[in-house]
Parts: structure tokens; sequence; C-alpha cells
């Protein structure tokens, strides 16, 4: 089988989606033999319009926030039919239907041991429904439920550590990536499917209509991301963070000034000032900095 | 009785996406390709096909125009030119 | 083989028969003694099956989803609030067409909290698309969890089935059952084998988006095959009595004494034989009263229950559920069963009782019979305690 064919053309994506592209990778790093569980989201809607599916595996969506019950439900089936082995169990959804709706649908797989990997497209914020904040919008982005204005600078929380969260379960690997590293994200996916367990993956996608930036640079503002140490690439083993990006930090302001979603923070020296920590404390956290 | 229930890949055409193009789109020049299949992995649509140096070519039936592999390109050997414009059709 | 057993093992036991590949569910009162005598089953080698001890009712619904997608025959049991509290997995089933087959232990419904019997949370779930068969006592609780399975397999079917039980009543009511033996079940309920599911060598989309110009013929289909369901129920209650010579007539509707009968009470699950004791004792008075039973709520057995009462002249419909603002959830439906018919009921009274776990008596059942005249009623509420009501609540 060509492997091109288990994602096809013909969806309906927006132009640019970095959604599209991860998603694209992850079933052809996972490669035929995998059944893939779907969350309710963008993804859901613009690969599986009756009468049409982009998808050349197995694939199933039941509601927003339960695809981690249900790839469950798929690998208990596989290992009662005798098919485990050699079947990929991934179930994936966005960030909301990850970790506000179905964080305990989630926790619970993680918890249970399923031989899974949890595949978590982050686009920073409900964009199907049309860009509402989500608890992975990062501090300060103006969303339509958390506009800047006269009283406000955005949303005004943090982003919700999920992958520390799945970490806390004690699951064999988790690891974040991004659309813009693109090899760094088939190896991840490969490598997590070559372990026994639960397994998650978080990856930054951009989403040129809510965060606003011209369809064509949807890989250079996933990439500024990481490089300014505002979405680390990580990955720990067996509890212990065994590698990370090394990069050579960009101020963050060389990722805010690509959105629209930061305008209002451009002459906010102010608010850029914390964000900056931010990415100062993850280039502490995870190593990130390249040593000379 | 069922209705609309499941879809077999093999029976799933895809929607004619191209039609969504009202700007640009990219046109592979065939000068200096290295063959580095950049293009291709990053098509969000994964409609950019070909395995030889200067032979890629972008599905017209799908391509949104989104200019993505025009972007990554590491040899600007990709183009995005204006929809109006006669190009390579393949 | 009888055997003197409490509702709960006798489920237990008989899903072992049944052979789920999957199980999964979620602890919640009175569905408890079901899912760990089934754990304790399989934790003893009786019964090669996946327990998922799940998060929630939520996710207990969606292993079962999954696994029945993926080609499998499964098994979850709740009630009251975990029923609620799976709901949307539950409309999710149908709508896929996968054969769930779950118990309902029925209880009541928050606020207050009640842990104890009557019916308003599987009648509250009436429009998901489940076939619901309702039991009255547990030997037809056992049995109904076969004729489910065969149902909800049945290629023309496809649609989940939930047995309901009455909470503690039967759950944890001890009684003489005959035990169904495992080569007469095999007999009856064949190897499942799906119409489709998820496998690698034959991919498939399946929970797919259906826009206006498809999502009608998906509900359509459900609603077709509900009604074609009444006529396969019949089919298969008599393929049951043929293997194991218990017969349970259309399994639509029991009636019981109603031939001859000018006042007769409609009724669904346990309650029915409190109803029947007093039908006997008015009946060898002379007084000419009847009952019928509701065994399929869910297709509504419109035509069936024409049938039977288009000749009575008083019917009292005794709901253990309330559709508040609106008549009971049975009497609405027997209300529907007779408008514009040339025949049927002068008075078809909605009475309600045994809500919370409040004791159906004899006198219970009295009382309706008193209440059921020329003048019709509309969720009449029966043993009511006038003291605890006040018009103005505070100081």
């Amino acid at each position: 089988m060509e492997t091109n064919s288990l994602f096809k053309s013909g969806h309906t994506a927006c132009a640019g989606c970095g959604q599209a592209i991860a998603a694209r990778l992850v079933v052809e790093a996972a490669g035929p033999n995998t059944i893939i569980a779907n969350n309710t989201g963008c993804l859901e809607v613009f690969s599986t319009k009756y009468p049409e599916t982009a998808w050349g595996v197995p694939w199933i969506h039941s509601l927003f926030e339960n695809s981690a019950a249900v790839a469950s439900g798929i690998e208990a089936a596989l290992i009662s039919l005798g098919k485990k082995d050699g079947i990929n169990v991934i179930a994936q959804g966005g960030d909301g239907s990850t970790g506000d709706i179905g964080l305990q649908a989630l926790s619970g797989m993680l918890e249970r041991g399923h031989d899974i990997l949890y595949v978590c497209y982050d686009n920073e914020a409900y964009m199907n429904t049309g860009v509402q904040r989500s608890g992975l919008t990062p501090f300060d982005t103006n969303t339509t439920t958390s506009p800047a204005g006269k009283l406000s600078s955005g949303n005004v929380r943090p982003k919700k550590a999920v992958p520390e969260i799945c970490l806390a379960h004690g699951i064999p690997y988790v690891a974040t990536a991004s659309a813009g590293f693109v090899q760094d994200l088939t190896r991840k996916v490969k490598k997590a499917l070559s372990i026994k367990g639960p397994k998650y993956i978080q990856i930054h996608v951009p989403c040129p209509l809510g965060w606003r930036h011209e369809s064509n640079q949807m890989l250079s503002v996933a990439k500024a991301a990481v490089e300014t140490g505002l979405y680390p690439l990580f990955e720990y083993e067996s509890g212990i963070l065994s590698g990370s990006r090394q990069i050579v930090p960009k101020p963050v302001e060389e990722y805010l000034k690509l959105q629209g979603r930061y305008k209002h923070l451009l002459s906010n020296p102010e608010e850029i000032k914390k964000i900056q920590e931010i990415a100062d404390n993850n280039i502490k956290k995870y190593n990130l900095r390249v040593v000379p | 009785m069922f209705g609309p229930l499941v879809v077999r890949p093999k029976n799933s055409k895809g929607d004619k996406t191209g039609s969504w193009r009202t700007q640009v789109r990219p046109h592979y020049l065939h000068k200096n390709c290295i063959a580095c299949r950049m293009c291709l992995i990053v098509c969000p649509e994964g409609c950019v096909h070909g395995k030889e140096k200067n032979a890629f070519w972008a599905d017209y039936n799908f391509c949104k125009g989104c200019g993505v592999c025009a972007d990554i390109c590491p040899k600007k050997d990709i183009a995005m030119v204006s929809e109006e414009s006669k190009g390579e059709e393949k | 083989m009888k055997e003197f057993l409490e509702g709960s093992h006798a489920i237990a036991e008989v899903i072992k028969n049944v052979r789920p590949g999957v199980i999964s569910a979620y602890p919640i009162t009175p569905q408890t003694h079901i899912v760990e005598d089934l754990a304790q089953i399989v934790a003893n080698g009786e019964l090669e099956s996946q327990f998922v001890n799940v998060e929630s009712e939520h996710s207990a619904a969606s292993v079962v989803l999954g696994a029945s997608a993926t080609g499998v025959r499964v098994y979850t049991a709740t009630s009251s609030q975990g029923l609620f509290y799976m709901q949307e997995v539950v409309f999710n089933i149908a709508g896929m067409r996968l054969p769930v087959v779950m118990t309902c232990a029925n209880r009541a419904i928050s606020a207050p909290i009640n842990i104890w019997n009557d019916q308003q949370d599987s009648l509250s779930l009436r429009d998901a698309g489940w076939i619901q068969i309702y039991a009255e006592d547990n030997q037809e609780a056992v049995d109904f969890h076969l004729l489910a399975y065969r149902l909800a397999e049945d290629k023309r079917v496809m649609l989940p089935v939930m047995v309901c039980m009455d909470g503690f009543i039967l759950t944890h009511g001890m009684e003489t059952t005959d035990m169904p033996e495992q080569e007469k079940v095999d007999k009856f309920l064949p190897v499942y084998k799906p119409l489709y599911k998820l496998d690698p060598a034959d991919p498939m989309s399946m929970g797919l988006l259906a826009d206006p110009d498809y999502y009608m013929e998906a509900r359509f289909a459900i609603q077709e095959t509900m009604r074609e369901s009444l006529g396969i129920l019949t089919e298969i209650s008599k393929e049951f009595n043929n293997i194991f010579n218990r017969d349970y007539g259309d399994l639509l509707v029991e009636e019981y004494e109603v031939k001859g009968a000018d006042k007769v009470i409609v009724a669904m699950g346990s309650v029915c034989g409190t109803i029947k004791e007093v039908i006997d004792e008015q009946r060898a008075k002379g007084k000419k009263v009847g009952l019928l039973r509701i065994i399929t709520y869910r297709p509504f057995p419109y035509a069936r229950v024409y049938e039977a009462l288009k000749d009575v002249a008083k019917v009292a419909v005794l709901d253990k559920a309330v559709s508040l603002g609106a008549y009971a959830p049975i009497a609405v439906e027997m209300k529907a069963a007779f408008f514009g018919k040339k025949k049927g009921p002068k008075v078809i009274s909605s009475f309600v009782a045994g809500l919370g776990g409040r004791d159906i008596t004899l006198e219970t059942i009295h009382e309706v019979f008193r209440r059921l005249s020329t003048k019709e009623v509309n969720s009449d509420f029966i043993d009511l305690k006038p003291e605890l009501l006040k018009e103005e609540y505070g100081d």
C-alpha cells in the first residue's frame, strides 16, 4: 500500500492547516496496521464528512471527549480477539478535547496502562467552534472568549501543562513535537509506538485562521515557537527527561509578531516581559539552551 | 434498515478542494530541485507527488494554494504564481 | 438448573454464559453486585474476558462502544446518575448501530439524592434509540439478557438493548431462578459476527459527520428498524421458548386477566407482581379487573396495546416515573395508542407511585382502583404525604 493513501487529499482543512500536516505524518509514521479513535474537532470534521474519508486506516469518531476511552475499548477488544500484537492503537484530539473536556478519559486511559498512543494536536484554542480559549491557550493570547480590551491583555492564565499531567501518571513515554519539525515528529511517533504501554505526544500545530498569520507562514510560526523557548520540544522516557531540542533562544517578539493573536501586545513591553519569563523558565526547566 | 453509517476509503474520492484557490498556486520550476521531498512532506493536503529530481508536482485538483511548499523549498524551486497566469499544469 | 440466587448474581452468571469479550463498568448502587460478581468470575478464570475498570460511566460506555466497533460482544451495567452521565454515549452507540447490551438497575434520579428504586433513569432515555425491555422478576431478568443479545446482534436490527430491572427489588432480591445451561445458550446465541468493524484488513471510517444532506436518513433508518423490531422480538421469543421452554409470548406485553375486564391497570416491571396479587384477590370476589404489563417500552407496541385494551372501559396507567409538567412516560404512550381510534377506553387515567423507593403495597394498588373513576386524572400521585408539602418556603 502506498503510505500516501493513509491520509488522502480531498479533505476540507483550511489552506495551510498545521494539524493536517501533523495528522498525516502521524498516520504515515504509524503505518497501515493502525486503528485510530478521534475526538470531535477540526480534524474529525475536515477529514470525515460523509460520504468522504481521508483515512486509509480503520478510524472511528464517537464524541468530543472520549477518544481515549474508545481507544481503550478497541485495545481491549483486540486483546480479546488475540490480535493486539502488530496493531497500533492511536487516540487523538485537539487541545480542548484532550486537556479540558477529555482530560478525565485521558487520565483513565493512562492510569489503566493500555498500550495506546495518545496524540494531542495543540492549536491552543477551540478552533472548530471559532477560536475560543481552552486550558491550553497561552498567557495573554487574544481569542474570541479571552479578548484583549481596555481591561484585558488576553488570556489571563498560563498554558495548562498537560504533558506534565500525563507524566505524573508514570507512563513510559511523553513527548512534545511541532509541525515545524517534521522529521523530529515522525521519529517521536515511531519511537512511541515501539514502546509498550500508554504514550502521550503533544504536537504544536499552527492554525492560520485562529492565530491570524498567512497560510504560507505556517512552518515559520511553528519553528519560531520552538526557537524562542515558548514551545519546548522534549521527551521523557520512564519519567526521565531524555532529550530536548537545543536552541539559541530568540526573543519572544520574534514569535509573537508573526501572529494577529498577539498584535495587541507589541506596544506593551510589560506584558512581553512576562511572556519572556515563561520562555526563560522553559529554557531552564528543559535544558533548551545550546551549550557553546 | 441502515442509513449513512460507514465509509471505506476505496469508495471516497475526496472533495476537489483545488477550486478553493482564489489567488495563487505553486509552480514547480524543475530547475534546481534536489529531491529533498520537503514539499511533499509538509503539504497539508498530501497532494504533492514525485520521486526524482525536478519531477515533483502538485495536484491542482486538491491544492488549496497555501504556499507552504514554496516557503520550505531550500532551493527556491517552487514559485507561487497568480491563478490567472499560464503555468505548467502538471 | 434451578438455583436460589440474588438477582445480581444471576445476571452475572448469565453474562458469563453469553461470553462477552469486553466488559466495562463503573460502580453505582444498586448495579454494583452485578459487576462485582462478574469481576470475580473473570478473576477466577471462569470467563475469558477483558474487564476494563474505568474512571466514569462515560468511559464505561465509551469502552464498550470502541470494543463493539472492533467486532466483539460487550457488556456494561449502570443505574440512575450513571446512566445520565453516560447519556451522550448512550445516544451515540445507537446512532452507530452497535449491538451493545446494558443492564439498567432502575433507580431514582437526583435531586434529592436517592438510591432506591423507580424507573425515572431508563425512561428518561427513551429517545436514545435503544430497545428497552423491563423484567418483572429475576427469571425474566436472566432470560431477557439472552433475548437482548440475540435481538441486538440480529442483522436486521443492529441496535443496542437495555434490560431494565428494578434496583434492589430485583437486583438484591433472592429468587429461585432456572439458570440456563451453557449448551442451550450457545444454541440460542451463536458466536457474534459483526456487520462491520475496525480492522486493518478492511479499513473503514465510522462516526462520520453527516450534514443536512445525510443526517435524516440515519435517524429514519433507526426509526424504521425500531418498528420492524416489534415483529423480530416476537420471532426471537418463540425460538427462546423452543430451546428453554419458557414462553414470553410476543415479548411486547403480557395480558393478565384483561379479557372481559372493565378496569385494567397498565404497569411495567416488578410492581406487576404486586398488582397480580390484587387482581387475583379481586377476581375471586367477582370484580372484573386486569393488568396489562408492558414488557417492551421501546419500540412501544401501540398496535398490541390497542388490541388488548380496545374493549376495556377504564384504564389506570401506573408509572414509577414522572415527566414533570406532562403525562407520565407510560401514560403518554397509552394516550397516543388510542387517539383517533374507533374503539378504546373511555378513561385513561395516569397515576404515579413508588418514586424514590416508596413501597408500592397491595393497598397502593387498591387505591389506584378506587381512584379510577369516570373522572380522568393526570399524574395523580398515590401515597403522598401532604404534611411534607408547603405553599411557601422560608421563615
